[in-house]
């Protein structure tokens, strides 16, 4: 998979094969959460921050 | 010719479960969707559009968006695992507690109160130290383990003041001391499939808190306990948390609706997300030959 760049801090990040949409993935970093919103090519944005009603 | 199930998997994020789940989805070879929770909408006027689905499994991360969907899902006559009504009993540990009491099912002591002083009246009665929980929250986040009158008075004043509407639903339960660990048991339908023990140094002892898997051997009175906990909210797909009191003995002290099981799977070496998927078929095909 191509790599990203995270928003938060710039840095350049490959995720790992089989990633898929939807995905969280950790900025290796700045520790950021990125969620994946494509895999071809790959794109990455800031991932939602956790609400009050989120759980299991 | 037998006709092609289609399913639904409604989620929030791809979690490590939902991999699993798709996984065993793709293995068997069943024609699904992937429903982003944050991208669709329901036109209650084009009620086909989501009556093409044979089962909906919900597994958003959001309970108000999984709630509601399911609501509409099932007014549209649209299986789900769970149902509505089993996600707005679960979701809630009043509900849960309040359908425990019904059918007499053990579980820790706990009292409800809509405002502060209510609640310190019910806390002083309870004696120190006692836990205050959210009635809708998750992954261990909010509780409160309080150890006397300031500490209650000052978490019952932070709650009403800083806390939308719902923390002023004061839920107070008996601190138990805990062995140092819980037990996680997963539910599917009338079986409990797996047990695990959750181990952590801290009182809150969710795996989602660092807390640690352990196997955990199904015995008869864990087997009896979760099965009718489950029955009580309605059964389906479902993670029964039991505590062991140390002078009452074992006790349901919550069940989640849409559980986690990153843990559970590799720890129990079952294919929970299969078993999953099967239930969800199984429904799908009950509503085919309906």
């Amino acid at each position: 998979m191509s790599t990203v760049i995270c928003p938060e801090c710039e840095a350049e990040i490959t995720p790992d094969a089989g990633t898929e949409v939807g995905e969280i993935i950790v900025c290796s970093d700045c520790g950021v959460d990125l969620e994946v919103i494509s895999v071809d090519p790959a794109a990455v944005q800031l991932a939602p921050m956790e609400q009050e009603d989120w759980g299991e | 010719m037998q006709r092609r199930l289609k399913i639904g998997v409604l989620y929030s994020r791809v979690r490590v479960e939902e991999k699993w789940i798709f996984g065993a989805m793709e293995k068997r070879g069943i024609d699904y969707d992937r429903l982003d929770d944050r991208a669709i909408h329901f036109d209650l006027d084009a009620p086909e559009h989501w009556q093409k689905y044979d089962a909906v499994l919900e597994r958003s991360i959001s309970y108000n968006s999984g709630l509601y969907a399911l609501r509409l899902l099932n007014a549209f006559g649209v299986p789900t695992v769970n149902t509505a009504s089993v996600a707005e009993i679960c979701g809630d540990k009043l509900m849960t507690s309040a359908v425990l009491a019904r059918d007499g099912i053990p579980q820790p002591h706990n009292a409800t109160a809509f405002t502060p002083e209510a609640a310190l009246e019910a806390i002083e009665a309870f004696g120190y130290p006692v836990v205050l929980k959210p009635v809708v929250g998750s992954w261990g986040r909010l509780l409160a383990k309080v150890n006397d009158r300031d500490a209650a008075e000052a978490v019952l004043e932070h709650k009403s003041t800083l806390g939308s509407v719902q923390h002023s639903v004061f839920y107070i339960q008996e601190y138990i001391e805990k062995p140092g660990r819980d037990i996680r048991a997963i539910i599917i339908g009338d079986r409990v499939l797996t047990a695990m023990y959750r181990k952590s140094e801290h009182w809150i002892t969710n795996t989602a808190r660092g807390g640690e898997g352990e196997v955990c051997p199904i015995t008869p009175e864990i087997e009896d306990l979760c099965l009718r906990a489950a029955k009580a909210v309605g059964g389906g797909v479902l993670a029964v948390d039991l505590v062991e009191h140390p002078q009452k003995g074992l006790m349901v002290n919550e069940i989640n609706h849409t559980m986690e099981f990153h843990t559970m799977q590799p720890v129990s070496g079952i294919d929970i997300a299969g078993e999953i998927v099967e239930f969800v078929m199984a429904n799908a095909r009950m509503k085919d030959k309906a």
